[in-house]
């Protein structure tokens, strides 16, 4: 395996924007001059069932096409997943996951059972609702994400993620604004063990 | 950091569907005729919205079927039209009567096709079964490791059908590729139009001033000599191939040929595969590699035509190879691809390479670094005479 190869896997239910939140960190890692994988895990696809995506990021071009299954960073979108689902199989004892929740990584890495060196939290919800005005977590995450990998450029994915959106929110420019500014929140407001 | 090859190629995060649309976008054909089906709808739909949004003249034909997919798309390519279609799996089956009949017609369809495994049961993931399946049927078959790879096949297929007459199909792996967003580099539509050109058939039905039957009855008469020209057509397809491929690295930078060798070169022993595994299986033989190990891997890309003479001369140094096949003839002996390298060997003298045939990945099933490695290692101990070649079918990763 490539030492410089980030290995990402995202929880969520669907619905959350899991899988949307892979691609714009995606395009948002190769806008800052990196390779890039983005791809969802594809089965039954029902509102609300748990499902997973996954990226990889590199400085070199990536060949594998294997699936992700001992990911550097784990990315929870819904915190009741924790209890229905092995969030943290196949993470090392150096890998991150990361909670969208309103408790503290203490309690956090009790329920995951592992150390609360490996826990980084924030409210993404409370973010999304403040923000974006619902609860849809996904891009708060991002920044979030961005923040706990510490090697990317935040100012190259907030430029590259409005140039997306703007296109997709042509007509509704506060959409965009809010997802900005969800994006910066969380990435200020993570906290980092 | 990332970067292109042309110097006017434009990096792009996309899928395989998302590049195979884009390429039927820039080739903006005449006629594209399509039946949904997963994993490749999203092609023949981004599509279809390029028809929608007026940013191609094309015909969108939306039929009933696959059967009639195909119908429609040959129908409209012996009317003189360049046409195109996309399917997967089942719909691949459906369309079974129809590719025997637009290769027999020697009409140059190109058709986007997404490998996935066939039913029953029903499964939806990649695996290669669907294209094995018509591999007798006189379409020249080339397929894609990754997605830039498939954009660049599609561009080449074009050139390629039209010049050898014959229908081209171009794959990549179901979801592996299909639905896997990656840096791909596109190219300019003016350069891919030039690159493309003109369609400019030699006969054509709606062509009053000379006209030519097609689809007569042949008895004892002249049906073999017909098939012969077919079959003589696909060997000389390989000429063609090679040319395109030529001119599309002059072109655009990118070299292809009818299958890559990596690190194959001065290497004790390889895997032979074909598609998104050869991706994976070049990390498992860069770590090798590290550790001094002589592994090396022989990725097909052009599997019909079957280039047996070059890889009987590039395996025949081997000491122990394994074939991989993501398709099970379910023959009672052996899978398609080993079968055909095997005999390429034989036909060639070749006799010295151990060989092992697996069988892999089917239905989408998991195929890790750690598999391929697991591979290697059997060979390096048949290689170095601690361990025999097994005579039997192999299977990775299946409950026995």
């Amino acid at each position: 395996m490539v030492a410089k190869m980030i290995e990402i896997r995202w929880h969520g239910r669907g619905g959350q924007g899991a899988k949307t939140a892979a691609l714009l960190f995606a395009q948002a890692a190769m806008a800052t001059g990196k390779y890039i994988q983005a791809f969802p895990e594809y089965g039954p696809e029902r509102m609300g069932a748990p499902v997973q995506a996954f990226n990889r990021i590199s400085d070199d071009p990536i060949t594998i096409h294997s699936g992700v299954t001992n990911p550097g960073y784990v990315v929870i979108l819904d915190p009741t997943l924790i209890e229905t689902v092995n969030v943290t199989d196949g993470v090392s004892k150096d890998g991150k996951v990361i909670v969208n929740t309103s408790f503290s990584a203490d309690e956090i890495a009790k329920q995951l059972g592992i150390d609360k060196s490996q826990v980084c939290v924030v409210n993404a919800s409370q973010i999304a609702q403040e923000t974006i005005g619902r609860n849809i977590p996904n891009t708060p995450m991002l920044g979030a994400l961005v923040k706990v990998i510490g090697n990317l450029d935040i100012g190259g994915v907030l430029e590259d993620t409005k140039s997306k959106l703007s296109v997709k929110f042509a007509k509704k420019p506060e959409v965009i604004e809010g997802n900005l500014s969800s994006i910066k929140r969380a990435y200020d407001e993570v906290k980092v063990s | 950091m990332i970067k292109t090859i042309y110097s006017k190629g434009k990096l792009a995060a996309k899928t395989g569907n998302e590049v195979m649309a884009e390429a039927m976008r820039q080739i903006e054909p005449d006629v594209v005729a399509a039946y949904p089906i997963t994993p490749a709808t999203e092609i023949v739909q981004i599509f279809s919205q390029f028809v929608a949004d007026g940013k191609v003249k094309t015909e969108f034909v939306a039929v009933e079927s696959e059967h009639s997919a195909m119908s429609a798309t040959l129908a409209a390519t012996a009317a003189g039209a360049r046409a195109m279609t996309g399917t997967s799996s089942q719909g691949l089956c459906y369309m079974w009567e129809m590719l025997n009949i637009a290769a027999g017609l020697r009409l140059p369809v190109v058709l986007a096709e997404v490998n996935r495994a066939i039913s029953a049961p029903i499964n939806i993931h990649g695996d290669q079964s669907d294209t094995m399946g018509a591999r007798d049927t006189g379409w020249i078959q080339i397929y894609s490791e990754n997605s830039q790879e498939a954009y660049d096949n599609m561009i080449q297929a074009v050139r390629i059908a039209e010049a050898a007459k014959l229908p081209t199909l171009i794959t990549t792996d179901g979801f592996i590729i299909s639905h896997c967003m990656e840096v791909v580099e596109l190219y300019p539509d003016e350069d891919v139009k030039k690159f493309v050109g003109q369609y400019k058939p030699d006969r054509y039905l709606l062509d009053v001033d000379r006209p030519v039957t097609l689809g007569s009855i042949e008895l004892q008469d002249f049906y073999f000599e017909h098939r012969w020209q077919l079959a003589q057509a696909m060997r000389d397809s390989k000429k063609i191939i090679s040319e395109v491929a030529e001119d599309f690295e002059k072109t655009f930078g990118r070299k292809y040929d009818f299958y890559e060798k990596y690190k194959l070169d001065d290497a004790e022993i390889a895997i032979v595969v074909i598609g998104s595994t050869a991706g994976t299986a070049k990390v498992a033989v860069d770590a090798l590699r590290e550790k001094g190990v002589k592994a090396g891997l022989l990725k097909i890309r052009v599997y019909r035509p079957f280039p047996a003479e070059l890889i009987a001369k590039d395996l025949a140094k081997i000491k122990a190879f394994a074939v991989l096949d993501r398709a099970d003839s379910c023959s009672g002996t052996f899978a398609p691809l080993y079968t055909d390298v095997v005999a390429a060997l034989y036909a060639a003298g070749v006799s010295a390479p151990k060989a092992i045939n697996y069988v892999y990945g089917l239905g989408g099933r998991e195929i890790s670094v750690a598999h391929l490695t697991q591979v290697y290692d059997t060979l390096s101990k048949i290689a170095s005479g601690d361990a025999q070649a097994s005579t039997n079918l192999e299977y990775i990763n299946v409950r026995l």
